[in-house]
């Protein structure tokens, strides 16, 4: 049945479009990257591997931020008790139960999301500056507690033995495979486990933005009043969010642990590590995009590979970086980039078009 | 069985009785206009409507419903639309988003679906040819425009106007006054809150007058303007 429109002549429907050619192009290459970069380790080296790992699951925590704070509004400066609770908890089903180490980073993050409902009920009550320093007292409470699980080894921390890092599934395929010895084996599977971790937490945050709950998201960051005059369940869907951001946080705090094999209340539950620096990354980057956090872990990776040796003044550098991005282009680089030349690599903007009817 | 039906409301802030006693209904249909000085408690009238404060005391029912403790994106799916006085556009979404926002949410519409009801919307605001830019940069009347758009997306039976006529010129306030009139024709209840009376007289056929949180005359817009409280309250005022 076709509907009237007044200044429009003839029939037709109004139909909801996405896609733009550049997004098609963006679409196209990022299947490329992956592919190359899935293949990586037939032909590079260890070193650039684990550079790699840290830069997926450093996107994978930008990502998730991103979501919080761009998106929902939940400043969060607490993320590093789901990294520290995901990377204890797959220490303590892997030593303690026994469970293979992959799987054990699945159950993480299921464990990780039950903690987020109690965690909620308690920062949900605090908005703004004060739901901020709630989570952050929150991370530090996680922190204490695990501090006394002797069989975790207490506030000194603990370490993985050979007996199970060197047991994760399909180490045996990836060194026939590749033909490497174990440890580098160990690598690789750790490499895959970051990539399909950072390109699957891509995926989730564009398809929740792509959902009817990503226009929820929208509206509830430009006027949470005006969201919930106009049906949206404010308080429901930013659970949702913290809950869903929390399991992700949590798988990715395991997959750190793994690789490091070694972990300690103080490292675990690091606000420097896990929030500091994926702050840094979303606000340089672009908060409220998907593009933003990429080119901000990019940009991060870069001046701690070619800055860290310097101490201190890398973080005054990092820090002046911060301060002039924020004054001169307050959306992130990314923002201006955007802003300035109307692109955008994922499309997750609906524009309304008319359609006639044949 | 009345659209609206208020009943002894109350709301106080400090020592400041906003809202005193308010007693009023509207029936399905009718068109009510509320005037009265700054600071006569209107808009906090449509926030304990609305839902953005609740009541110390008193009672709000929809259709027979009591919503006076019910929260306000509950209220909208019950049916209650508002316009905020100073717009409040979803800026970083484009014109057609923060319509969809409204239909998928306060309608629980499929997208699909709500795409085709947004589009009529727009086209009868007159703000199609904007539908794909981003909120933040509308004009006033274009925000206003899309307050009413926004609000009417969620298919309300009751349409809270709060000086949607405030800030325009002559022209476009006639022309705000004849989309007003057209909606209200096509069966939309309206409560609306204006400080331009003749604009507000043209459209309803009641008229409530509020002075400091109370109400002091109500009925027939030409009777309430010219009774003798009313008129004097606005000397000086209406010139």
């Amino acid at each position: 049945m076709a509907k009237h429109s007044k200044s429009l002549a003839g029939t037709g429907q109004y139909r909801i479009v996405t896609g733009t050619p550049v997004s098609l192009v963006a679409a196209g290459g990022t299947l490329i990257l992956v592919a190359v970069l899935t293949a990586l380790p037939f032909f590079a080296g260890r070193d650039l591997l684990e550079n790699m790992i840290f830069v997926f699951y450093m996107l994978a925590l930008a990502q998730c931020w991103n979501l919080l704070a761009g998106y929902a509004g939940l400043v969060s400066v607490g993320q590093q008790a789901f990294v520290g609770l995901g990377g204890y908890l797959l220490f303590a089903l892997t030593i303690i139960a026994g469970i293979d180490p992959l799987v054990a980073i699945l159950l993480a993050g299921a464990i990780s999301a039950l903690f987020a409902l109690p965690t909620a009920l308690i920062v949900f009550r605090l908005r703004g500056a004060y739901f901020a320093i709630g989570t952050w007292v929150v991370a530090e409470v996680y922190r204490l507690s695990f501090a006394q699980f002797r069989q975790l080894g207490g506030g000194t921390g603990t370490s993985l033995g050979p007996d199970i890092t060197n047991a994760v599934f399909g180490i045996d395929w990836v060194k026939s495979l590749l033909d490497v010895r174990t440890p580098a084996a160990r690598d690789v599977i750790s490499y895959w486990a970051a990539l399909a971790l950072a390109v699957g937490t891509l995926l989730l945050v564009y398809l929740i933005l792509r959902s009817r709950r990503g226009l929820a998201l929208g509206a509830i960051r430009d006027s949470e009043e005006a969201a919930a005059s106009v049906g949206v369940n404010n308080a429901r869907v930013k659970l949702v969010v913290y809950i869903i951001v929390a399991a992700v946080t949590g798988m990715i705090g395991a997959l750190i642990y793994l690789q490091k094999a070694r972990i300690s209340p103080d490292a675990a539950f690091s606000v420097l590590d896990w929030t500091a620096y994926v702050i840094f990354i979303v606000v340089i980057g672009g908060i409220g995009t998907i593009e933003g956090p990429i080119l901000g872990t990019l940009i991060f990776y870069l001046l701690q590979n070619y800055l860290a040796s310097y101490g201190p003044v890398y973080l005054i550098l990092l820090g002046a970086l911060a301060i002039l991005v924020m004054l001169f282009a307050p959306k992130g680089l990314w923002g201006y980039v955007s802003q300035r030349y109307g692109v955008e690599l994922l499309p997750i903007r609906r524009r309304l078009v008319w359609k006639k009817d044949p | 069985m009345s659209l609206l039906e208020i009943r002894g409301l109350r709301k106080c802030f400090g020592s400041v009785v906003a809202a005193d006693d308010i007693t009023f209904a509207v029936e399905p249909g009718e068109a009510l206009g509320i005037i009265g000085p700054n600071g006569a408690g209107k808009t906090t009238l449509f926030n304990l409507i609305a839902g953005g404060l609740f009541p110390d005391s008193g009672t709000i029912h929809l259709d027979g419903r009591d919503i006076t403790t019910a929260r306000p994106h509950e209220r909208c799916i019950a049916g209650v639309a508002r316009s905020y006085q100073i717009p409040r556009p979803f800026e970083t979404l484009t014109v057609f988003e923060n319509l969809l926002v409204a239909a998928v949410y306060g309608r629980r519409k499929s997208e699909a679906d709500a795409a085709q009801a947004c589009g009529e919307i727009l086209d009868q605001v007159g703000l199609m040819r904007r539908a794909n830019v981003l909120a933040g940069s509308l004009t006033l009347l274009e925000r206003k425009r899309l307050e009413m758009a926004r609000a009417l997306a969620t298919s309300p039976r009751l349409l809270l106007l709060d000086e949607i006529a405030g800030g325009l010129t002559e022209s476009e306030c006639g022309a705000l006054v004849d989309t007003i009139k057209a909606l209200h024709d096509s069966g939309v209840t309206i409560v609306w809150i204006e400080h331009i009376v003749h604009a507000l007289t043209a459209a309803v056929g009641r008229l409530i007058v509020l002075n400091f949180g109370r109400k002091i005359a109500e009925g027939n817009p030409d009777a309430v303007m010219s009774s003798a409280d009313v008129r004097h309250i606005y000397i000086g005022i209406e010139a």
